[in-house]
């Protein structure tokens, strides 16, 4: 089953290359992706095995972090057959500068968006660290395309940065592997292959201070992926020039990788005894992350970078709550699960505000309710749900670890965390509220709203929504189980 | 002592990289580096078949592919030389020696767990990685920046090489395929940069800011 | 008894072969030009025609420009009196330090050289006399660093007990800190006597000159003593190079010092290939050139320190 679920979208990425008909490559697209969500949900049924001598194995960190990615990709595609359509017909002027400029082939963009899945689902089920790396590498070299599909000079900026500092982060993280084998190395003769479960099974007998050096070079080396600042300098750009349901793509389901990769290493420097040692420094980078994205959030001009540093904080909350330890955990990987659904739909409608409205400066969008009222509805939803609002799903994992922090008498760290969150939300609520509100005097390129470009955002925020009230007891012992691994409860 | 005279090699590449301006020499100082270090695994371990296959194809990557490839690159671009780094040419030197001991500083504070073929292979590498960081940072042309991320391959590649012996060569691959890729990928970059705004100064690539 | 007869031979040979090296660089790049070249004892000829001139005072010089060639002579015979040939062969006065003592020999000769140049009160000696010292300035450290290292190394610091400690076994261990040394040495001994592609000996241009400016006023038999010393100077340097290279020690006396001089002669030849090849480099570029010496003696130190 796991073949499956790598092979498919492999196999549908190759063929999308060579497919010249765009409805049938569409098409492709859309029933990878739903394939793709089949198996998942199915993968909460049965357990599958695990292939290729344990290297790829659906563990329970696997299963919540895939099983997100899946939905996100499915809704995705829904948004990017309208989207794709729309790009072939229209007139490509970028309205920044006025200039022409080109797309890059449709086909590229599908081959890579499918690839994307592959190694995302590789990624994330791989039980090696050695292969966890190198296809982390392999999503960083097939985004870089994905950014680059408005052909401009901005976006390309955008990618060499994307490129160079995500390419250092990831050697780093090569450099984390290694120590991470010196560790491993045995006293006596035979060292501990780099496999997640032996690793974890003998932490003991790892050594101490190259474990510490691993996990500092695995933090910052993923982080960089990640978000977590100061890392995340290629964030705001990638986020902001590439097309919306690239950025959502990465928001939602890239910068999770990146996390499942630390989560991992975390795993390891746990059963070998560093356990504070690891629980510091991720609570050390989630309030930083918080704090950059609280400055760099007020007075954003534009709205897609006010996302992008929505993002980064997001990213500081769970590393925040991993490293909180306790109920802070769950809460933690709640709030994966809550943030990707409300970011993707945030990230879509703002494509489609980009698309009718034609400017990425948030201050000349106004009237949302009035002009384009789907949109504006499914915006402000997300907006009030992406900085905590109840009875959305942010909210309860936003509290669940702040109780955490509390109960556990660190009143400063949850004192920091609580008016860093105020912050943030003043910030954004100043910003985005306002575009929904107001009446607009911008001549628009309205047309009807497509059903494809709203549908999506809809059902995720309509999923957060339930999600924030009521939480299915299966995900629930899930949840717990994967708390328990990490070290909470 | 082979291993020891590649080391030293390493170091000396290192330092000239830092010091020139000229481009061209920087690709074929570069080269030499990774030839020297395809090199590595057949004197510190024994010269068994995969090993050598192992060692031609890096030398052949590092040694012939890359170095044509930037090249090419530079013809195209027409770009000779580096005029104004952040960091001058003269202090970029002599912070070669600086983090040179730094970098035995460091690997004094790390004791291996097992003994490594040469005492010098740990800290010239933690000293080739810092150099291609530096040159990341302190270098403003894009195709200067692409050689830092060489170079810090280079240093992972010869720590690699230290542990070896404890895992098998599923990492060595791993990094060169890396390399390549990444290499490749940026090559490419490069080429779409200097025709969308006709320089690769990426000083000048600044139109994204907050 | 044979101890002295070494201690005295190795000034002896300096005093007589030294102006055979000029010779050889130039003939050396005679040939690489497809000249025939002057005759490899073309500088003995100068020495004797100018030590056989009178001498040309100018009004604005005093006693210090008539004083400064035999001073820098002087002391020039003084570094030859501490710096032993290759092999470690105790020289005529070596103890505890004298490296030190030596490099301030040099100094004092260098000191003299620009005062005097100064004291002629033109404005050509003045800026040959800022460059030389400038550069000087940055090429005493490498120096020193480099014999640091080597007296790291060898833990000894006199000459005579770092070129006899250069042994074969030495080599194995201590190999990068050697070469490492020699490397910082040869861009020393190329910019200390005034070489391409520091400086160009044959050039009379305003814009390239550094050494032979400082000594455009000096005639006749001052002008014989500064030729002489530069000759001598080279030889200097060049022991100094071969004496940290070379690890012929343990050698008998019959066979070590003549090895030692003909590898001085093959570093005369090296500096002639050197001259042929490279082109003189632009003053500003100079002080890279330098600081790169210099980072390669603290390389040669950081690893003699590792050990």
């Amino acid at each position: 089953m796991i073949w499956a679920l790598i092979l498919i979208p492999f196999s549908a990425s190759l063929l999308s290359l060579l497919i010249r008909d765009d409805k049938l490559r569409r098409g492709l697209l859309v029933g990878s992706a739903i394939c793709h969500s089949i198996i998942m949900a199915l993968s909460w049924a049965q357990t599958f095995i695990p292939i290729l001598g344990g290297f790829f194995a659906v563990d329970l960190i696997a299963q919540l972090f895939l099983s997100i990615a899946s939905i996100l990709f499915l809704m995705t595609s829904f948004y990017a057959v309208g989207y794709l359509k729309t790009e072939k017909h229209e007139n490509k002027k970028d309205f920044l500068e006025n200039r022409l400029f080109n797309n890059a082939p449709e086909a590229v963009f599908t081959a890579c968006l499918l690839m994307f899945l592959a190694m995302m689902t590789m990624v994330v089920t791989s039980q090696h660290f050695g292969i966890l790396w190198v296809t982390m590498e392999a999503t960083t070299l097939v985004t870089a395309p994905l950014i680059y599909f408005h052909r401009h000079h901005r976006s390309l900026e955008a990618t060499w940065k994307y490129l160079l500092i995500c390419s250092v982060g990831i050697a780093v993280s090569l450099l984390g592997n290694f120590f991470l084998a010196i560790a491993a190395s045995s006293h006596n003769g035979v060292s501990i292959p780099l496999m997640r479960g032996e690793l974890i099974a003998r932490g003991s007998e790892l050594w101490t201070p190259w474990v510490k050096v691993a996990f500092i070079f695995f933090l910052v080396g993923y982080g960089t992926k990640m978000g977590l600042a100061p890392l995340h300098t290629w964030l705001p750009d990638a986020h902001s020039e590439a097309p919306s349901l690239v950025s959502a793509l990465l928001s939602g389901a890239l910068l999770n990788c990146a996390f499942v990769g630390i989560l991992r290493a975390f795993e390891v420097t746990a059963a070998a005894g560093q356990l504070v040692f690891a629980q510091d420094l991720l609570v050390l980078f989630g309030l930083v992350s918080m704090l950059f994205a609280a400055v760099f959030i007020i007075g954003q001009a534009e709205y897609k970078r006010m996302l992008a540093y929505s993002s980064v904080e997001h990213m500081g909350i769970l590393a925040l709550g991993v490293g909180l330890g306790g109920s802070a955990v769950y809460g933690s990987m709640f709030h994966a699960i809550n943030h990707s659904l409300t970011k993707t739909a945030l990230f879509l409608i703002a494509g489609n505000i980009l698309a009718i409205y034609k400017t990425k400066i948030a201050a000349d969008v106004r009237g949302m309710l009035s002009s384009i009222p789907a949109s504006g509805i499914f915006w402000m939803a997300g907006i009030l749900a992406i900085t905590g609002f109840p009875p959305f799903g942010i909210f309860l994992s936003e509290f669940m670890i702040l109780r955490a922090g509390i109960q556990q008498g660190r009143y400063f760290i949850a004192a920091v965390y609580l008016i860093l969150l105020a912050i943030i939300f003043i910030g954004i609520s100043a910003i985005a509220l306002r575009m929904a509100q107001g009446r607009n005097t911008r001549p628009l390129d309205v047309k009807v709203e497509r059903r494809s470009s709203i549908m999506p955002s809809a059902i995720l925020i309509f999923t957060t929504l339930v999600l924030g009230i009521y939480i299915p007891p299966h995900l629930n012992n899930a949840l717990h189980v994967i708390a328990n691994l990490l070290g909470g409860n | 002592m082979w291993t020891d005279i590649v080391m030293v090699l390493l170091i000396l590449t290192n330092m000239v990289v830092l010091g020139t301006s000229r481009l061209r020499a920087c690709i074929r100082i570069v080269a030499t580096q990774g030839v020297a270090l395809g090199v590595l695994p057949l004197l510190i371990h024994s010269i068994e078949t995969h090993i050598l296959i192992f060692s031609i194809i890096s030398i052949i990557l590092k040694g012939v592919v890359f170095p044509y490839m930037l090249l090419r690159t530079l013809r195209q671009l027409n770009v000779w030389r580096e005029d104004d780094p952040y960091v001058g040419y003269g202090m970029s030197l002599l912070a070669g020696p600086i983090t040179l001991a730094f970098s035995y500083w460091v690997s004094t504070r790390l004791p291996m767990p097992f003994s490594i073929h040469s005492p010098m292979l740990i800290p010239v590498a933690f000293f080739t990685l810092i150099v291609g960081l530096f040159l990341i940072v302190s270098r403003k042309k894009a195709l200067t920046q692409v050689l830092g991320y060489l170079v810090l391959e280079n240093g992972i590649y010869a720590f690699g090489m230290a542990i070896a012996n404890q895992q098998p060569m599923l990492i060595e691959l791993g990094t060169l395929l890396d390399v390549f890729v990444g290499v490749f990928v940026m090559g490419i970059a490069i080429f779409h940069i200097s025709r969308q705004f006709d320089h690769i100064d990426t000083d000048q690539l600044s139109a994204l800011r907050d | 008894m044979t101890e002295l007869i070494l201690k005295v031979i190795q000034p002896l040979a300096a005093l007589l072969l030294a102006p055979m090296l000029l010779g050889i660089i130039n003939r050396v790049k005679a040939k690489f030009a497809g000249r025939k070249g002057q005759p490899i004892l073309q500088t003995y000829y100068d020495l004797w025609r100018l030590f056989h001139k009178g001498a040309v005072y100018s009004n604005t010089t005093s006693w210090i420009f008539r004083v400064a060639p035999i001073i820098c002579f002087a002391a020039i015979i003084l570094t030859l009196m501490i710096v032993p040939l290759a092999g470690g062969n105790r020289s005529v006065f070596s103890f505890s330090g004298d490296l030190i003592l030596a490099a301030y020999f040099l100094g004092l000769m260098r000191f003299f050289i620009v005062i005097g140049a100064l004291d002629t009160g033109s404005s050509f000696e003045g800026m040959g006399s800022s460059r030389e010292v400038h550069f000087s300035a940055l090429a005493e450290p490498a120096l020193f660093i480099a014999l640091a290292a080597m007296a790291r190394q060898t833990s000894s610091i006199s000459f005579s007990g770092i070129f006899s400690a250069v042994t074969p076994h030495m080599w194995a261990g201590g190999c990068a800190t050697i070469l490492l040394a020699s490397a910082a040495m040869i861009i020393v001994l190329v910019t200390e006597n005034a070489r391409i592609p520091v400086d160009d000996p044959n050039t009379h241009l305003e814009l390239t000159m550094i050494h032979e400016v400082m000594v455009l006023d000096n005639s006749g038999p001052d002008f014989g003593f500064i030729l002489y010393g530069a000759a001598i100077k080279l030889w200097i340097f060049a022991s100094i190079l071969t004496g940290i290279l070379l690890p012929i020690n343990g050698l008998p006396f019959i066979i070590s010092i003549p090895l030692s001089i003909i590898s001085i002669f093959i570093v005369s030849i090296i500096v002639g290939v050197i001259e042929s090849s490279i082109a003189r480099l632009r003053l500003i570029s100079v002080p890279n050139l330098l600081l790169t010496a210099i980072s390669l003696a603290i390389l040669s130190l950081v690893f003699a320190l590792r050990s």
